[in-house]
């Protein structure tokens, strides 16, 4: 049940069913996810309309506070990614409550 | 970037396909990733990130207009934890 989808069950999917050549695939796979860290890397919002949007938030510094030794220790500036799932994915994944018992 | 955007960039990278091959690997990666979560299953791809489900207990919420207090059911929602190497290469901050 509880499976693991990656880069690789990615790749070869693309060779089974687009018929791109193994190194194609692979190629292809990476390439996508690198198009979409280069995009965000520029500062661009990332919309991939059907599954969700990657969206940069600037975060100011704020106190934290190491919790082993209980020094503070500001927690500098920065730039953070985040997704939102787009509202057929949230409805998607929603109904998995009523299709079986996984709670 | 655009999904369309997307693949006009990943067609650039290769010469040698056609134009439709990005399109239609594109939609498929993006169709197998919906899938996977919609079936419980999680998303790991290294130097990006992983998505996965987050369970929310059923609740009683209200009717913002009318006051009205419903029943809200249990669900569950994705979420995405940027890897590493994206953190990284984001925070120009840092």
């Amino acid at each position: 049940m509880n499976l693991t989808l990656t880069k690789a069950e990615l790749a070869d999917l693309l060779f089974e069913r687009v018929g791109l050549n193994k190194r194609e695939a692979k190629d292809m796979v990476e390439g996508f996810f690198e198009e979409i860290r280069l995009a965000l890397e520029r500062g661009e919002t990332v919309k991939l309309s059907g599954f969700g949007n990657f969206q940069l938030r600037d975060k100011p510094q704020r106190p934290g506070r190491n919790p082993k030794t209980g020094e503070d220790i500001p927690i500098s500036a920065r730039r953070v990614v985040t997704f939102h799932a787009s509202q057929k994915l949230k409805t998607a994944v929603e109904r998995l409550c009523d299709a079986s018992q996984r709670t | 970037m655009t999904k369309s955007e997307l693949i006009a960039r990943l067609a650039g990278r290769f010469p040698q396909l056609v134009a439709k091959d990005a399109d239609f690997a594109v939609k498929m990666v993006l169709d197998a990733m919906s899938e996977a979560l919609a079936r419980g299953d999680r998303i790991e791809i290294r130097g990006f990130g992983s998505f996965s489900l987050n369970y929310r207990p059923p609740r009683v919420g209200r009717n913002p207009k009318s006051g009205e207090r419903v029943h809200v059911p249990e669900k569950f929602v994705p979420h995405f934890k940027a890897g590493k190497e994206l953190r990284e290469r984001v925070d120009i901050m840092g």
